[in-house]
């Protein structure tokens, strides 16, 4: 059994209240346990709290209860080394080009100016991004700017990668395309990958576990095991068990969407 | 009342408690600047005696005249300029640079041109502000998605229909902000142009004023001038914050 | 790319050939009484310039203009800054900012002459406070609506403050500052000459009026002619690097 590299017990996180509001209480309490190497997606409704559990393993944000542990040390309210992080947004820095943005991901490491272009330079071999180096993000379709944003990650080669709903604002065969794209990094990197989706078929894809997380506030209600070799890609969608996956993730995501379907303002 | 607000006023009384205090101090002298509350006194008893007031009637005439020449002229041109994709871009590198450059300088050529009456001080504000609703209104044209144009064709609608029932709703913020930019250019081309040379309006006579060291009248008359233009585009700023505060754009 | 900008270059050159064409057609209908061609506009602002005279009121201008728009800059981006930075300063004050920019600015001159006198001083005054509003108003935006992903991002690296600023905050608002120091270099030239129109004893505004007392139709046209070229021309070279500092 590999070793857990993050884990999260008890946790929650509450909000303090808006002006002339309720503290939100948007998570937990939450128990978590993501093996080093695996492949970890998490589904559930808008609000639930998705993207404030990515956060907290970020080390962007502290719990308001619990620990989260990160190979073994506490995640207060400080981002550990090792942890990459691709948004949903889009974060290129626009007066930079594309191999700059991707050297500007070396910017903490203790290397020479050549090492750091050699290194981007193989990421952007990588990612199939030569054509396109001297490009600025304007001039690239959003697609391509994820690529870049998601290059600019793993160009540190962090241990575990975060990705928030990072495909959630490009069409689906792009995002088929980018899903075999993120299990190619995942094997060549070896890191592991932690993956917020609110696309069913995407999640039962990619990921080797799946956990299903309850309306806000947000709790962990069903873990899937998908059983995927290591070597995979769309296809498998193909296979029997992938129909049988998704309609348990459904099954249970249902109702829980039915409670938050009368709720406005945005997600997770 | 919110925090801003009281924040605005607090800044706002500051400013005058600042002057009033500096006055009295007499670090700001007598021949320089009454103090506000002199101002004040002197502002009231202008408006009670009704002093200026054919002076005032007269620039804000030409003001409106101005406003609503270049308004009808500019959403007009706009509108047109909309349909001839190479004639706009064409003109567009002078609409890029037409705030740059100062259009003052003309004023001396239209008294040459037209004599000193009241022509060239409507022309130069005819001139800043035509400019103005023409980018306006493109910008606005511009901004009506394609899919609204298609459901008026599925609903049957002719040209002057399309236009009356979609595109003018469509666009009346951005002609509501054509209507301010262009009062406020109006506003500052005729009054200016009263200042550097004209024999009659409010600009005349605080330059008069002005020549012949009389506070007492060039004081308020300057503030009128400023609480006329404040006036005039708040009222308009919090008509065009509605209209797209309705939108979901406030 | 090659293909729009050479068709901007080419329309912006039928523009010019039409406006003087425009020009030429009205001293054709209208007459030496009034105005004069193009061909004799230039060739009298080339007499002009050989003067010593016009380097004199060139010189002062320019001068006051310099003067004027460091001026403007500085305090315009000091108070950008500012107002971006503390939240409710910047919302409380912004409405205000744009309240002072609809106002006639040549009404406050008088007052600043009776504190300034007549002179450099009262011109550089009336320059820079027409050119600070909108260097003012374009940093506060730049500095208020920088991408909070970009942040995220910064902080995601574990960059400090100081880098935070220099190598993210800094850069990301480049573009719209820029921006707002073009246009205010427009508005301080404008009010420079405005105030030189209005009450001055040297300058192009100047020598502009003194041209109307001595109804030298001549002088008029060069001196309005060579305002607007100067004008028109700095602007557009300032707009190609507004435009490539938002890259595309």
């Amino acid at each position: 059994m590999t070793a857990a590299q993050v884990t999260l017990r008890g946790v929650t996180k509450v909000f303090p209240a808006a002006a002339g509001g309720n503290p939100v209480h948007a998570l937990g309490p939450i128990d978590i346990e993501i093996r080093k190497g695996e492949f970890f997606a998490v589904v559930g409704p808008s609000g639930c709290g998705k993207s404030t559990l990515l956060e907290l393993i970020a080390g962007l944000t502290a719990p308001t209860e619990g620990e989260i542990e990160f190979e073994g040390h506490a995640i207060g309210d400080n981002v550990p080394d090792g942890i990459g992080v691709v948004f949903q947004e889009d974060a290129c820095f626009p007066w930079l080009n594309v191999i700059e943005n991707i050297e500007f991901g070396l910017r903490r490491k203790a290397i020479d100016a050549n090492e750091k272009s050699r290194q981007a330079k193989a990421v952007i071999e990588m990612m199939g991004l030569r054509e396109f180096a001297r490009s600025y993000p304007a001039q690239l379709s959003g697609g391509m700017r994820q690529r870049v944003c998601i290059a600019r990650t793993i160009v540190a080669q962090p241990r575990l990668i975060l990705l928030d709903e990072p495909f959630g604002a490009l069409d689906q065969q792009t995002r088929l395309l980018m899903g075999d794209e993120m299990l190619r990094l995942w094997r060549q990197t070896g890191a592991t990958v932690f993956l917020i989706t609110h696309a069913l078929d995407e999640a039962a894809m990619l990921a080797d576990r799946i956990v299903v997380m309850s309306a806000r506030p947000g709790r962990t209600i069903d873990l899937v095991e998908t059983n995927w070799p290591r070597e995979r890609d769309s296809r498998i969608v193909e296979r029997e068990n992938f129909g049988a996956l998704t309609s348990r993730l459904w099954k249970t995501l249902r109702e829980e969407s039915l409670k938050t379907m009368g709720r406005t303002g945005n997600g997770a | 009342m919110s925090r801003l607000r009281l924040y605005q006023i607090a800044v706002v009384a500051g400013f005058i408690l600042l002057l009033e205090a500096l006055c009295l101090a007499g670090v700001i002298d007598k021949i320089t600047m009454p103090a506000p509350h002199i101002i004040l006194r002197d502002f009231v008893r202008m408006l009670l005696a009704g002093r200026y007031f054919d002076e005032i009637g007269k620039s804000l005439l030409n003001v409106l005249a101005a406003f609503a020449g270049a308004y009808l002229a500019g959403v007009i041109i706009g509108t047109v300029l909309h349909g001839h994709r190479t004639t706009r871009a064409i003109l567009d590198p002078l609409f890029a640079t037409y705030y740059a450059i100062p259009v003052f300088a003309f004023y001396p050529l239209f008294i040459v041109m037209f004599g000193l009456g009241d022509g060239p001080q409507v022309l130069i504000g005819f001139m800043l502000a035509i400019v103005a609703v023409i980018i306006t209104t493109l910008n606005g044209l511009d901004r009506v998605p394609p899919v609204l144009k298609k459901t008026a064709q599925v609903n049957g609608l002719n040209a002057l229909q399309t236009a009356r029932h979609i595109t003018l709703p469509f666009c009346a913020p951005y002609l509501l902000t054509a209507a301010k930019l262009a009062l406020a250019y109006a506003f500052i081309g005729v009054i200016g142009s009263e200042f550097i040379m004209a024999r009659s309006g409010m600009g005349y006579e605080i330059s008069y004023a002005y020549t012949n060291f009389d506070n007492a009248t060039m004081y308020p008359l300057i503030l009128l001038i400023l609480l006329l233009s404040i006036a005039a585009n708040s009222l308009l700023s919090r008509w065009e914050k509605m209209l797209l505060a309705r939108r979901g754009q406030g | 790319m090659q293909g729009p900008e050479s068709m901007t270059l080419r329309n912006t050159i039928i523009l010019i050939v039409g406006l003087f064409l425009v020009w030429e057609l009205a001293y054709f209908v209208v007459g030496d009484v009034a105005l004069r061609s193009p061909w004799q506009t230039i060739q009298f602002l080339g007499r002009l310039m050989q003067t010593d005279l016009f380097w004199l009121h060139l010189a002062d201008s320019l001068k006051a203009f310099a003067v004027a728009l460091a001026i403007a800059i500085v305090l315009g981006l000091l108070i950008g800054f500012a107002l971006g930075l503390h939240r409710l300063s910047g919302e409380a004050m912004e409405p205000m900012l744009v309240a002072l920019y609809s106002i006639p600015k040549i009404t406050l001159y008088p007052i600043i002459l009776l504190a300034f006198g007549i002179g450099i001083s009262a011109k550089i005054a009336f320059g820079a406070i027409h050119g600070i509003i909108p260097v003012a108003l374009f940093t506060l935006s730049a500095v208020r609506t920088t991408k909070p992903i970009l942040i995220k991002t910064g902080r995601v690296m574990k960059l400090s403050p100081t880098v935070m600023v220099r190598e993210i905050l800094f850069p990301a608002a480049v573009p719209e500052i820029f921006t707002g120091i073009r246009v205010g270099f427009s508005l301080t030239l404008i009010g420079t000459v405005l105030g030189e129109m209005f009450a001055a004893q040297r300058g192009l505004g100047y020598l502009l009026m003194s041209a109307i007392s001595l109804y030298n139709i001549d002088l008029i046209m060069s001196v309005t002619f060579l305002l607007v070229v100067l004008a028109a021309g700095v602007n557009m070279a300032l707009l190609v690097v507004d435009r490539r500092l938002h890259h595309g």
